[in-house]
């Protein structure tokens, strides 16, 4: 028997020569090294790891990839990504959107990503905005946005991705930020380490169109005040002392309290893995948008089987059953007649 | 007491089957053309249904009709018109008389022409008594009430035993045209094992149609037809769509790739996923995407890991579809997208025919997209159509569009079996060793390097290490493949990707012209499924003593080698198509000729008398 091991790489194994081409101060740089610099740690190979793009700023990532890679069309990187994870089960398949691609043009495909549950790590870097074509308002900018397209101000009401996700029986769904990498890696590994379809909301920062949106949340001196992590096992609660927690309320809602006036056997412990989604779908709607006290980590981590998976049994079993197909019977499953 | 009736020998016969949706007609038509095809007759079939599944039952938007032409000859339509109408209600009838020609057969259920019925079918006056179907041998048969009546004593009560009628229909259709009743009785039994009761009913109204013929003192006259001299072999009855996914799963086998079908349910495409789904055992993935565009984005992400990759669908479909058919142009991967045309624009007439994606195939995608396109012309044909498709797709790293019709899809004709050794080798190889060196000297990748005789690049399938590469929609460097923004080097590519496309060579794209005498002033051009009417059209003017020729194209992007040289002999070149002329646009374009299109925007095929009446014109003026 031989032992192939997985070659030991490093960040410059995974990163092309391409000159990357994302707006000096982008928030895409940071994720972009976040992930070049896990893939060595995950025990992956390069020729086996695929990453699938729609169109958009976050979308050109996989020419930075020296990986395989295919950058596709508007809002379809799903879609194609589940041709392909489901054919080829033994590849590790990332898709890299935006929220404009994968919320807008293309949110049908995310749905069904989702609730299919495929083998896809979907990374969505949500900056609010639409970069590439220079400053429109997306499907999760705040209502009343003023931009290019909405001089009075945006009519819109935005998606909450975390909850649109839960509410797509998504299996996996998580949320980082481009302004902590050790989080990100973590959040990513675990994604990674999912079988079955990942979301990963990165809020990232567009310091062309719309930036510091996510500072009040993401900033050095607010993320203690303003970011609740969601760690499995521990209380959830934050502040500078960890003084304040969430709880629920009798009604069932859940609401930021401060332990000291509640008593700290009120506070909620998390637990991604709970099969029903009903406490994570509550603390993605724990804020209702990003200036005040916002959930990051992993809401929804639980197993179900994987679709490319399900498919392969299926085509074992006909097998097993059938025989390897014979196309000498496959054309006398009809009634024939033999003419002399 | 019965009467002996006489048998005539007949040469062919169309029967046509139409009632309402709820009666059974397709099973009744199917039924009847297997047996027909046992007793080795050629034959052609016509299923004509509504689009709704079931629409208010009795009136002339639910009527389903199945038309079946059966001869000791070859055919190659389904009959222009009846010899035999079977109407199990007025509905049917009135929808369909106004096909029959004189002096032709009309079977009535009569028992179904109340005053209810015949308001529902929008007769104010039963026509069985005003005298309006005096010019046709009308039999007026109370299929209903003999139905049950038989049915009765096996217990089934009459509500059930009424839905048998059209086994009643059957047995005495089986009867008129000396059909056997075994294999139909066999049928039954194995088809309804698992329901006693009805197979009882539908074996006694079966049994009680065949004895009315014969003892019923109504028929007098008994028709053979006998079997055709067919090329000896093991026969099938085949639908097109059947035989478009056996295609596929045969070209999966012989290029040793893996099949994987996206698809979203569309009419009239989607029985070839339905079919496709049920073969697992050839390893065959079908995914029922989202939507039509998840349906092809789903083929291509196949396509990049190595499948054999194919989309079905109809016109509205590829409307959708259009953006992802660029994309595979651009990152030139192979992919099959089965086009079942149907009349549009937008809905249109959802099961009827019509051949109107032609242009949209070649020309509806924005830039500079060229795609490959064939049209099989049979049903049978569809198997040969779908491996050619793959071969070319795998061979030149292309999309190729495959566009088949409602006609070719739901219709049948006896296709011989083939051997599967017989099939050609279509095995693809994937690149496995860098083609390049890098600045620095290191062995490297170049995804855009092509084969210099066939201009295809090279097909490298995620899991090959050293060969890791991005493809995408925005223009590549030719060679490198890097993203590339250089004018120049977009010109280069936008001509490369045509020139590879013109330069196909297939096995299909060799023109050629049935001119028997070598002399004919007139030349009939068509694609797709009209060939059949075209080629009767053509056979009835020979016959009379005249000349004409035929040319009929498979490969319509890029048009065969020496088309042009073949056509410019005629002085006058009909293109009949069912459209308002797409490919006498491109003949007239691409040859400066003045051929002249004929146009039918019906939903249903030509008929020959149409194709012949046409010639005869033309043969008119030339002369």
């Amino acid at each position: 028997m031989t032992v192939t091991s997985v070659p030991i790489t490093t960040r410059k194994d995974w990163s092309t020569d391409q000159e990357v081409r994302w707006c000096p101060g982008c928030g895409d740089y940071s994720i972009l090294a976040a992930v070049q610099m896990l893939l060595p740690d995950l025990g992956v190979r390069r020729e086996n790891t695929v990453f699938v793009s729609g169109i958009g700023c976050a979308s050109r990532f996989p020419y930075y990839m020296n990986t395989y890679g295919l950058h596709t069309i508007h809002g379809r990187a799903p879609a194609i990504a589940t041709g392909l994870a489901t054919s080829r089960p033994d590849l590790d398949v990332w898709v890299i959107c935006g929220d404009g691609d994968a919320l807008s043009i293309g949110g049908n495909h995310l749905i069904h990503a989702l609730r299919r549950n495929v083998n896809v790590n979907i990374l969505m870097f949500n900056n609010q905005i639409y970069g590439l074509t220079k400053g429109q308002y997306s499907p999760t900018s705040e209502q009343g946005k003023i931009t290019k397209s909405t001089p009075f101000g945006s009519l819109d009401h935005p998606f909450n991705p975390v909850s649109l996700a839960i509410g797509a029986e998504a299996t996996f769904v998580a949320r980082t930020h481009d302004m902590d990498r050790a989080h990100m890696q973590e959040t990513f590994r675990r994604a990674h380490e999912h079988r079955g379809a990942s979301f990963v909301e990165v809020y990232q920062n567009c310091n062309v169109f719309n930036d510091g949106i996510f500072s009040t949340i993401t900033g050095k001196e607010n993320r203690a005040s303003m970011l609740i992590p969601l760690v499995d096992g521990e209380q959830i609660r934050f502040g500078a002392d960890r003084e304040f927690g969430v709880i629920q309320r009798s009604d069932g809602h859940l609401e930021v309290a401060e332990v000291a006036s509640v008593g700290e056997d009120k506070v909620l412990i998390h637990n991604s893995k709970a099969e029903n989604a009903g406490l994570a779908f509550a603390l993605s709607h724990l804020s209702s948008g990003v200036t005040m006290p916002t959930p990051i980590g992993v809401f929804r981590d639980v197993q179900r089987e994987e679709y490319g998976d399900q498919m392969n049994q299926q085509l074992e079993e006909a097998q097993a059953k059938r025989g390897t197909g014979d196309l000498a019977k496959l054309f006398r499953t009809l009634p024939s007649w033999e003419i002399q | 007491m019965s009467v002996e009736s006489t048998t005539e020998k007949i040469d062919r016969v169309v029967v046509r089957f139409a009632g309402d949706s709820g009666d059974g007609m397709q099973l009744t038509g199917d039924r009847f053309t297997s047996i027909s095809a046992a007793l080795g007759n050629d034959l052609a079939t016509f299923p004509d249904y509504p689009a709704e599944i079931r629409a208010p039952a009795g009136t002339l938007a639910g009527v389903s009709a199945f038309q079946v032409h059966i001869s000791d000859h070859e055919i190659s339509t389904h009959g222009d018109a009846p010899n035999v109408l079977v109407a199990m209600n007025p509905a049917g009838l009135r929808a369909n008389i106004s096909i029959m020609e004189p002096g032709t057969m009309i079977i009535v259920n009569s028992d179904a022409f109340e005053e209810r019925d015949l308001a529902k079918a929008g007769y104010s006056v039963n026509p069985l008594h005003d005298g309006s179907l005096s010019a046709y041998s009308v039999f007026e048969v109370p299929m209903t009430s003999i139905t049950t009546e038989v049915c009765k004593e096996a217990g089934v009560k009459p509500r059930d035993a009424e839905r048998s009628k059209n086994f009643f229909a059957l047995g005495l259709v089986s009867w008129l045209f000396i059909r056997p009743t075994e294999p139909t009785l066999t049928w039954i039994a194995e088809r309804f094992a698992s329901k006693p009761q009805v197979a009882e009913a539908n074996t006694r109204a079966f049994r009680a149609g065949y004895d009315f013929g014969e003892t019923a003192e109504l028929f007098h006259q008994r028709y053979e037809v006998t079997a055709a001299p067919f090329k000896s072999g093991e026969y099938i009855n085949i639908t097109g769509n059947t035989a478009t996914a056996w295609g596929l799963i045969a070209a999966s086998q012989l290029s040793k790739l893996p099949l994987f079908l996206g698809s979203y349910p569309i009419t009239p495409a989607s029985d070839i996923l339905h079919e496709l789904s049920k073969r697992k055992e050839f390893g065959v993935r079908t995914f029922q995407a989202e939507d039509e565009i998840a349906g092809i984005g789903s083929a291509i992400g196949a396509a990049f890991g190595g499948s054999l990759a194919v989309t079905t669908t109809s016109g509205p479909g590829m409307d959708l579809k259009a953006e992802a058919i660029g994309l595979a142009v651009s990152m030139e991967l192979p992919l099959i997208i089965i086009d079942v045309q149907r009349a549009g624009p937008s809905t249109g007439l959802p099961t009827k025919v019509e051949q109107a994606d032609l242009l949209s195939s070649l020309y509806g995608r924005h830039g500079e997209s060229p795609v490959p396109v064939i049209a099989p012309k049979t049903p049978a044909e569809c198997f040969d159509a779908a491996i050619e498709a793959a071969r070319i797709a795998v061979t030149y790293r292309t999309p190729v569009i495959v566009l088949t019709d409602a006609y070719l899809a739901n219709g049948t004709e006896p296709w011989r079996v083939p051997a599967v050794e017989d099939l050609p080798d279509i095995t693809v190889e994937f690149a496995t060793q860098p083609n390049g060196t890098t600045a620095e000297g290191e062995p490297t990748f170049y995804p855009y390097m092509r084969d210099e005789t066939t201009l295809a690049r090279p097909w490298a399938v995620p899991g090959t290490p050293g060969l890791e590469h991005r493809l995408g929609g925005l223009e590549k460097a030719d060679g490198k493949g890097t993203v590339s923004y250089d004018g120049e080097n977009h010109e280069v590519m936008t001509q490369l990707r045509a020139e590879k496309v013109a330069n196909i060579v297939s096995s299909l794209g060799e023109a050629s012209v049935d001119d028997v005498t070598g002399d004919a002033t007139v030349a009939v051009l068509g694609w797709g499924s009209t060939y059949g009417a075209i080629n009767a059209g053509v056979q009835r003017i020979r016959a009379a003593g005249q000349k004409a020729a035929q040319i009929h194209v498979e490969l319509l992007n890029p048009l065969p080698e020496g088309l042009g040289e073949i056509l410019k002999r005629y002085d006058t070149v009909l293109v009949p198509e069912l459209n308002q002329g797409q490919l006498v646009k491109l003949v007239r374009e691409k040859y400066l000729i003045d051929a002249k299109g004929i146009h039918k925007m019906r939903g249903v095929p030509f008929q020959a008398a149409e194709i012949e009446a046409f010639i005869l014109e033309s043969l008119g003026e030339n002369s």
